[in-house]
């Protein structure tokens, strides 16, 4: 059988919270060895937890305000870092060891790291490399065929390169936050969840890979500068478009589409269960007709065409909802899609598991991991016919593969690796002090 | 100079968003793609807007002008005995081919990739679609909307009142695009480094399933914890303040403030003397009802004097994370991008010189650019062909009997 992709490639990933670990998720899974470096003397918030320490009567008692990031059996007594959804969901077939960058010795640790690498990934604002004297300038010296890639959310240059966001932050600069939203309210009435972690995760595991291969062709590294915002502007390429071309700003549409009527999301059977669904054609017009048995309504002549059905799609949508809210949403998606109609529902992820397709896909796979037990993980967005892959390593624990890092990798004595651990860099647990 | 994929050749014979977007992002990094189209009417998102001038015109689509950029375009009919040969001859010099079709469309053209693999072993061939090339829902019916629902994490997008809510503009398609592009690139490594080619599946709903960071952290959770996700109760407070989203003197503001960022909330609005009040800078003081009540008291007046450039700039400055809720006008505009050149003007015959979405990386030695605007339907016919050895009487033929 053939090997993974990336198997050879070790890359050095220092990065925080949703895009950068999930640009390293898509490296990992396939072959590289991708070598967490963390710190057991400062804590990121959210890349492992809200705090190192968390108080369990805050983690027992959540408020259902948005996010459902917390731990393993909302326990927080032994090592919570460990237990953290996020991080579990992302962490898989990497390692990981700590080492304090901010200290002298741990910067010249770092530096061999590097030197016996192939990529560096950090998503940090640009002054903390800055800061740590950790820039491709320096690292380059170390390894010149290194590949290094800074994500900041706005870039490694320009006037607001130091800005601190996350991705809900970027979007509501970058205009996308203004583009959702129900459209009969104003945007503080809307959650959380945007699209510049994901986008700028895949596009940064894309940029790595374009580099990676420019330096099989010709043996150079090189620097690659990804503000997540301007990995992200692309995917809003019609509406930015709108406005270079005719100076029209778009607004949201809730969940309509343009050239589809009706179109929308529909209550369902059950508690807060809903089916979607998107009507082009007039057979598919039809279609829903023939599903909904055809109510008396749905004769309307002027509803027959798409202009009809668009001028009335206000009072289409209860219509419909009369019918949709007596089923159930997985019944209704075969019901719908046996008659040529596009619709699905939308998946919780209670559903996900019990979903037929992506059971029979096998995209679910167990996994055990030493603390958390044994668990079914989600597995990958895409796969390849000759070169089959599945979760060979659980979610790595903090300081996991010191061990191995230290002493294979760095060559460390046994000496040396106890010094190490006195001085802070080599640990499986936070500093107590940190809150 | 050289770019990053300058010895790559691609087949793109995708429609659409999805499959554009992909090979748009191959092409932009040097990679020579040809984008065949079938004859008379070309790729469907030439005929969707916006469009330049709102003037209904294949080569006017905003849509298709930004999703085809440094493609070269031929005209082919697949389902005729000499497309398909002429194909064949095109595949022999690729590296990869990309295609969104149903996945029933390439077997049924004689095309699937076993039969491909006979005449490019070497080949990635990389099959964007809606549900994947096997499963029970194969061939089901899809929009931006539905795939969002099921793949993506719509069930906790929007408020706990209302329906669930899809994201902006075509967000989904795009990100199966991005997610596709990295696959094929995977794929090349193994073609190029151990002469496996393979045949590349990207189903839109596991692209959201298996890379978007909240599905996957919320899939864990329900496997840990037995918990479902949900969208937030508008009637609750957010566990910290301030929170969110604010309407402000001009406009409305992003922010993530919390007992965490306390220190920086007071010097943003320059209130220091509210920095060890444990009302504020703890979490169990932060979910007490009258302290968000004696914040409201101080937040909202402050708020509503100051636009939000100037208490994005402030909290910024205080390393604040937040942000001003932008339009597309806002951010073609921004100095920052400006500043950074992401804005590509490109000319294109028929659409003019426009500002386009640049650069998505700028990578030091092998930068992005758009080497030509997208094709007019058929506009490579010529030198594509003429590359393959045909004549111009041959092309003649081939247009005469409608297969370019």
């Amino acid at each position: 059988m053939a090997r993974l992709p990336l198997e050879g490639i070790r890359v050095v990933d220092i990065t925080v919270i949703y895009a950068g670990p999930f640009a390293t998720m898509n490296l990992a899974d396939w072959g590289a060895e991708v070598v967490r470096v963390e710190s057991i003397k400062h804590f990121q918030v959210l890349t492992r937890g809200g705090m190192a320490h968390p108080p369990q009567e805050i983690v027992s008692n959540p408020t259902r305000t948005g996010g459902l990031a917390t731990y393993c059996g909302r326990d927080v007594s032994f090592r919570p870092w460990n237990r953290w959804t996020l991080f579990n969901a992302h962490a898989r077939n990497k390692l990981g060891c700590t080492m304090d960058l901010t200290q002298p010795r741990g910067k010249e640790l770092f530096k061999r790291l590097i030197a016996v690498s192939d990529v560096f990934l950090e998503s940090n604002a640009p002054h903390v490399v800055e800061n740590m004297g950790l820039t491709y300038d320096v690292l380059k010296d170390v390894n010149p065929r290194l590949i290094m890639l800074s994500m900041p959310g706005f870039g490694s240059t320009g006037p607001n390169r130091y800005y601190r966001a996350l991705g809900v932050h970027q979007e509501a600069f970058i205009g996308h936050t203004h583009l959702r939203g129900y459209p009969d309210s104003d945007p503080s009435a809307t959650s959380t969840l945007y699209h510049a972690d994901e986008a700028s995760g895949a596009t940064a595991a894309l940029a790595v890979l374009m580099a990676l291969h420019y330096r099989n062709r010709t043996g150079k590294g090189q620097y690659i500068d990804m503000a997540q915002a301007e990995a992200t502007m692309p995917h809003l390429g019609e509406a930015i478009m709108d406005y270079t071309m005719n100076r029209r700003v778009q607004n949201s549409m809730g969940n309509r589409l343009p050239g589809a009527a009706p179109c929308g999301c529909y209550r369902c059977q059950g508690e807060d269960r809903w089916i979607n669904i998107t009507v082009f054609t007039d057979e598919e017009w039809q279609g829903l007709c023939r599903a909904m048995g055809s109510p008396e309504w749905t004769g309307d002549e002027r509803l027959a065409s798409r202009p009809g059905r668009e001028a009335r799609q206000d009072e289409l949508d209860p219509l419909i909802e009369e019918w949709t809210r007596q089923h159930n949403h997985y019944e209704l998606m075969f019901l719908l899609q046996s008659e040529g109609v596009p619709a699905g529902p939308v998946i919780f992820e209670d559903d996900a598991y019990d979903d037929p397709h992506l059971n029979e896909r096998g995209f679910f796979q167990e996994v055990t991991h030493a603390e958390c037990g044994t668990h079914l993980y989600p597995t990958f967005g895409y796969r390849m016919s000759k070169t089959p892959n599945s979760i060979r390593r659980p979610p790595v624990r903090l300081g996991e593969h010191n061990e191995y890092v230290y002493k294979e990798i760095l060559k460390v004595s046994d000496e040396e690796y106890r010094q190490l651990e006195e001085e802070g860099h080599i640990g499986m647990d936070y500093a107590p002090e940190i809150p | 100079m050289e770019q990053a994929l300058s010895d790559v050749k691609v087949l793109d014979l995708t429609r659409y968003i999805s499959g554009p977007y992909c090979t748009k992002l191959l092409a932009d990094y040097g990679a020579d793609v040809t984008k065949v189209e079938r004859p008379g009417t070309g790729d469907p998102a030439r005929m969707m807007g916006p469009f330049s001038g709102d003037e209904f015109h294949p080569d006017k689509s905003g849509l298709f002008l930004h999703l085809n950029t440094s493609k070269r375009g031929i005209t082919l009919d697949l389902k005729t005995e000499t497309g398909k040969k002429v194909f064949m001859e095109l595949l022999a010099g690729a590296d990869i081919l990309v295609e969104n079709f149903a996945p029933r469309v390439m077997p049924s053209l004689g095309l699937s990739y076993e039969e491909l693999e006979k005449v490019n072993p070497g080949l990635v061939m990389t099959s964007i679609s809606n549900f994947g090339q096997s499963g029970p829902y194969r061939d089901f019916k899809a929009s931006e909307l539905i795939l969002y629902g099921m793949g993506g994490a719509m069930n906790e997008t929007g408020t706990l009142d209302r329906y669930p809510l899809r994201k902006g503009g075509n967000v989904i398609q795009y990100q199966a695009g991005t997610v596709a592009a990295v696959a094929t690139m995977l794929a090349l490594f193994s073609s190029r480094l151990q002469g496996v080619g393979q045949h590349v599946d990207v189903p839109i709903f596991e692209s959201q399933m298996g890379t978007i960071d909240r599905r996957m952290s919320h899939l864990l959770t329900y496997q840990y914890n037995r918990e479902t996700s949900y969208r937030p109760d508008p009637q609750l407070e957010p566990a910290g303040f301030p929170v969110g989203v604010y309407a402000c003197k001009d406009g409305f503001f992003q922010i993530a403030g919390g007992f965490v960022f306390w220190r920086r909330i007071c010097q943003m609005m320059d209130r220091m003397d509210l920095v060890d009040d444990p009302g504020f800078n703890t979490p169990q003081g932060q979910r007490e009802p009258e302290n968000l009540e004696r914040f409201s008291l101080i937040w909202y007046p402050w708020i509503a004097e100051h636009t939000k450039l100037e208490i994005v700039t402030a909290g910024q400055a205080a390393g604040v994370l937040c942000g001003p809720i932008s339009t597309s006008e806002d951010l073609v505009n921004d100095p920052h991008w400006q500043a950074r050149e992401f804005w590509a003007e490109i000319e294109h015959p028929v659409a003019g010189k426009l500002l386009y979405p640049g650069a998505p990386f700028k990578m030091a030695e092998t930068p992005w650019r758009a080497s030509r605007p997208a094709p007019r339907l058929g506009e490579h016919n010529a030198e594509v062909y003429g590359g393959l050895g045909y004549s111009r009487e041959d092309l003649a033929r081939l247009a005469e009997s409608c297969v370019i």
